[in-house]
This record gives structure tokens, C-alpha cells and sequence, in this order.
């Protein structure tokens, strides 16, 4: 992983102008097959650097195939096979001398369904460092990734509680801190929010906006507002084909293609 | 019939037959339970006034007063205790590989028809198994090691069974919330796999154990010994086992041996019931451990 820079530099407080950076992370004609059922079909698109990229389309389109691809957990998937490209700082993921969990470790995911360890709060976050080598003060930075994940203020007292105490939407930002803890560049996140009321949602929501100062992050979700309100590029996908990629609000308010309207205006989907 | 909400005849009729069936499930289940119960009592009342200290503590004899299960009872527990050593980190090394590592195939999935069927085999077979190769074969002769293997094939197939169910539990969300830290399968099968499915990996091994205590068949094939006045100094050593104790006093024709055999059934029974019950608290622990 020498392409790699071993350690980063501390992010910049500005939200980066997107249309001049190197993107993060890119699809280059990726295809995604299970067996000979193409699930992702020719995607290409560009993830920018410190934006919030929306993956928007009906339910089994292929997006989260599409975003587990990035970080390659469809590794775990038996059967799945690839053509195309999937690039990280324009060094192709799936290349024979990357290392699966050097790449997981750089790029972090949050899953659909809260997914805390059944251990306690504390060692939730801390566990990804201590497996990963973290010299250092965990005690510091297990505060400072559940600060960034807006849960501090809950769980300062109960750091030594299980997890699965904590409610839906508490575990879900627990499993962002955790995440976090890593340091990651880029977080990816499948419908994190769609498993929780609409009060923990909007936590959720504020924290992507907060989170996109300092990371690179990808969200699938089903929610057309949710996708609207968050995002800065959205790529609607549809039965495995990317319709359309772009600016959030041009593909909301302006969209190019036809289906593209149809959909985010509720007409199907 | 016209009374609004009343039942109607058809409603009665399904009910006469819901009550028809859960009369039946209790009864066969009363059955049971009797039948096991009737056992007890008459064992326990056979044996008791024979159990005691010294019956614990005395060698086999022909003079039943002078008699005791001394050799059988140390013969068991080193046989137990050797069969868990060997069938307990073999059974769940397999278990683990077939169900976290091996991929999905042909040969797996007729290795895993195999192990069911294994479990099936009468355990006779297992005996002559074990004498044409552990003591045979590996000259390891009647000792408590040749019997300990026989013992450990014999219940593998179960403790590699239930394992694999406990890891199958296991969600596999938790799986992915490992490898997306960047942990290796390893990692992941240590700090979380492991852990949630132990109390079910436990209950299954301690349910296997059982079944290995109580065998008797496999035993006798490989030659222990249905004579000993001495209790194993190591796994070379001949053993015998309260099985075959018990076997033998009820083949004599005294009704004072076959009385002898009561106390050793209910000494036999004690050990199931204290194997059991560790089961149970170690499965509470464990769980309470995790939540």
C-alpha cells in the first residue's frame, strides 16, 4: 500500500470546493455480477472529496451492491464477480497487491440496521483501534470520535454500559463513532437512517452535515427528501444502470433524463 | 347459533379437535415423565441403602457388602476428562472451519451429510473402529487413551453439529461490522463470532459429554476391563467405567449385586445431573456476559 499516504493531514475546517478536487473514490464501467446476474451494469461516476455523494433508486437497483463494492465487502459474498474499476486516489481497489482490510480500514461503513458488538459502549469504539495497532490515548479519541458522532453528551456516564442498552438511533450513531474512530477518509453508509424514527433520523442528518467537513461520504438511502436535504451530488441509479449523475439540486430541480424526473417526483419507485 | 358472537358449530367442532390435540401432547408427554420417574424411584430405592462412603471409595469385590465403584468411578471421570481434552478443540476447530472458512461446495455439503449420518452409527461400530485402530493398529492397547478416541469419534459428529448451529447463529451483521473496521477472519472469529455462539457451543459439547458417560457398547469392544482394583495413573493405564460396573453386577445372579448396581446407576445419574446443571450456569454466564 505504498501508494497510499500512511498518515493524513489534518482536514481542513472549509468544505472543500468539489469541482476542483481529485475525486476520493471513482467507478470506472463497473459491472457487478452475482453468478451471470449483472446487478450493477456499466456504472461510471466520481466521488468528490469532503462531499456528501447521494446514491438514490428503487428498491433493488443495485445500490448497495454499488456501495459495498467500495469498501469490498461483497468480498464476503460468494459468487460475485467484476469487470471495471473501482478507484481510490486513482489506485484500483481490486488490484492484486491490495490488501481487502487495509482498504476497509481507510474506508469505513455504517450499515442499515444499527450494528453495535454486544460489549460496551466504550469498547465498541475503541476496538477498531486497539486491532489496527492505535498507540495512543484511546480514552481521547474513543471522546473525540463519539463527540464527532454527536453522542457524547449521552454516554459520557455510561461508557462502560452495553451498547445494546442504548436506543436505535444511539447504536446507529454509536456505529458512526466507531467508524470515525478509525479515522477513516471516506465513510460509507447503507440507508443508515431508514431503521429509525423520524427524530433520530434528523440527528443523523445533522451530523452527515457536520461529518462532511472533515470526510468523504457516500450514503445509499430509499428517502428522496433525505437524499435532497443532505447530498451535494446525487447518481440515481435503476436496475443496475446509473440514469444519471450530478449536482443534487440540478438532478432534483433540473434533472436531464426523463426517468430521472419521473422518479424523484414521486411518480414511481 | 343466532346469538351474535356465540360459537358455531363449525367454531366447536375446530375446537373439540384443538382440545383433542393438546390433550394428547400432555398425556404422551405424562407418559414419558412416569415412565422416567418410575425408574428413578426404583433405582434409588434399590441403591440407597448401599450408597454410601464406602461405596464410593471401595475397590470391585465378589462379597457385595465389601463392594464399590472406586475404579469405575475414577475409570469415568479420567475417560470423560480425556474425551473432552481430545473431541472438544478438534469438534470446534472443525465446526469453525466448515462454517466460517470452508466455501460453500459440493464437497461440503457431502461432508455435511456425512457428519450427520455419523451421528447416526450405532456406537458398537465405533467400538470395533476403535479396536481395529487405536488399540490395534496404534498399539495403545485397553488403555483409558485408546478409550477416551473411541469416545471422542464417537461424539464428534454431535459437538461439530452444534456447533456449527451456534455459529450459524451468530448474525452475521456482526460479522460485517467486524471486517468493516478492518479486522481479519481471524479477529472477527476471536473477539465476536467466538463469543456469541459460546453458550451454544457449550450446551452442545456438555450434552455430547453425556452421551459419551453413559456408553457402554464402545467400552466393551476395545476390551475394558469389567475387573479392576485400581484407578488410572495415566492415560496408558486400564480402565473400567460405571457403565460396565453397572453391567456387570447386574449379570451376576445375587440379588445383592444387582442392587450394588442401583446405588452405581443413581452415583451415574448424580454425574449426568452435575454435567447438566454446569451446562445450564455456564450458558446463563455466558449470556449475561453479553448483554
Amino acid at each position: 500500500m505504498s501508494h497510499v499516504t500512511a498518515s493524513k493531514v489534518e482536514p481542513q475546517e472549509s468544505p472543500a470546493v468539489a469541482a476542483d478536487n481529485a475525486p476520493v473514490l471513482e467507478a470506472r464501467n463497473l459491472t457487478i455480477r452475482y453468478g451471470n446476474n449483472a446487478a450493477i451494469k456499466d456504472v461510471s461516476f466520481a466521488v468528490p472529496d469532503r462531499q456528501i455523494t447521494a446514491i438514490i433508486g428503487p428498491s433493488g437497483c443495485g445500490k448497495s451492491t454499488l456501495i459495498r463494492h467500495f469498501n469490498r465487502m461483497n468480498d464476503f459474498v460468494q459468487g460475485v464477480t467484476m469487470d471495471g474499476q473501482v478507484l481510490y486516489h486513482g489506485i484500483d481497489l481490486y488490484a492484486p497487491h491490495v490488501d481487502a482490510v487495509e482498504v476497509r480500514r481507510r474506508i469505513g461503513m455504517v450499515f442499515q440496521k444499527p450494528n453495535p458488538f454486544p460489549k460496551t459502549v466504550f469498547r465498541n469504539v475503541a476496538w477498531g483501534p486497539v486491532i489496527n495497532g492505535f498507540r495512543g490515548d484511546l480514552q481521547k479519541l474513543v471522546e473525540s470520535s463519539l463527540r464527532k458522532a454527536a453522542l457524547w453528551e449521552e454516554v459520557k456516564d455510561r461508557l462502560n454500559d452495553s451498547a445494546l442498552a442504548l436506543s436505535g438511533g444511539q447504536q446507529q450513531r454509536l456505529c458512526i463513532a466507531r467508524a470515525l474512530a478509525l479515522q477513516p477518509e471516506v465513510v460509507l453508509m447503507d440507508e443508515p437512517a431508514s431503521a429509525l424514527d423520524p427524530v433520530s433520523t434528523a440527528r443523523i442528518e445533522d451530523l452527515l452535515f457536520e461529518l462532511r467537513q472533515r470526510y468523504t461520504i457516500v450514503i445509499v438511502t430509499h428517502n428522496m427528501q433525505q437524499a435532497a436535504r443532505v447530498s451535494d451530488y446525487t447518481a440515481f441509479l435503476e436496475s443496475g444502470k446509473l440514469v444519471e449523475f450530478g449536482e443534487t439540486d440540478q438532478v432534483f430541480t433540473r434533472p436531464k433524463e426523463k426517468r430521472t424526473e419521473d422518479y424523484v417526483s414521486g411518480r414511481f419507485g | 347459533m343466532t346469538a351474535l358472537l356465540a360459537p358455531s358449530d363449525n367454531l366447536r367442532r375446530r375446537k373439540r379437535w384443538a382440545s383433542a390435540f393438546r390433550t394428547l401432547c400432555a398425556a404422551l408427554t405424562w407418559f414419558c415423565l412416569v415412565l422416567l420417574a418410575v425408574l428413578l424411584v426404583h433405582a434409588t430405592r434399590e441403591g440407597l441403602p448401599w450408597l454410601d462412603v464406602q461405596f464410593l471409595r471401595e475397590f470391585p469385590s465378589r462379597f457385595p457388602e465389601r463392594a464399590g465403584i472406586k475404579s469405575a468411578l475414577w475409570g469415568t471421570l479420567w475417560l470423560i476428562g480425556l474425551t473432552a481434552v481430545i473431541s472438544i478443540p478438534v469438534g470446534v476447530a472443525g465446526a469453525i472451519y466448515l462454517e466460517e472458512y470452508a466455501k460453500r461446495s459440493r464437497l461440503n455439503a457431502i461432508i455435511d451429510v456425512s457428519i450427520a449420518n455419523l451421528a447416526g452409527v450405532p456406537s458398537i461400530v465405533y467400538g470395533i473402529l476403535g479396536l481395529a485402530i487405536f488399540v490395534r493398529f496404534l498399539a495403545l492397547g485397553r488403555s483409558v487413551l485408546a478409550g477416551a478416541l473411541t469416545m471422542s469419534l464417537l461424539i464428534l459428529p454431535i459437538i461439530i453439529i452444534s456447533a456449527r448451529e451456534a455459529l450459524r447463529a451468530v448474525p452475521n451483521s456482526i460479522r460485517g461490522a467486524s471486517y468493516a473496521l478492518g479486522a481479519t477472519q481471524w479477529l472477527t472469529i476471536r473477539h465476536h463470532v467466538l463469543p456469541a455462539a459460546l453458550p451454544g457451543i457449550l450446551t452442545g459439547t456438555i450434552l455430547a459429554l453425556s452421551r459419551a458417560i453413559g456408553e457402554t457398547a464402545p467400552l466393551i469392544m476395545i476390551g475394558a476391563l469389567t475387573y479392576v482394583a485400581f484407578t488410572p495413573t495415566g492415560p496408558m493405564d486400564a480402565f473400567t467405567a460405571l457403565p460396565i460396573q453397572i453391567f456387570n453386577w447386574v449379570s451376576r445372579p445375587q440379588q445383592e449385586f444387582h442392587e450394588l448396581a442401583a446405588a452405581g446407576i443413581v452415583v451415574l445419574l448424580t454425574i449426568l445431573l452435575l454435567m447438566n446443571a454446569t451446562a445450564v450456569i455456564m450458558r446463563q454466564r455466558a449470556q449475561r456476559n453479553r448483554s
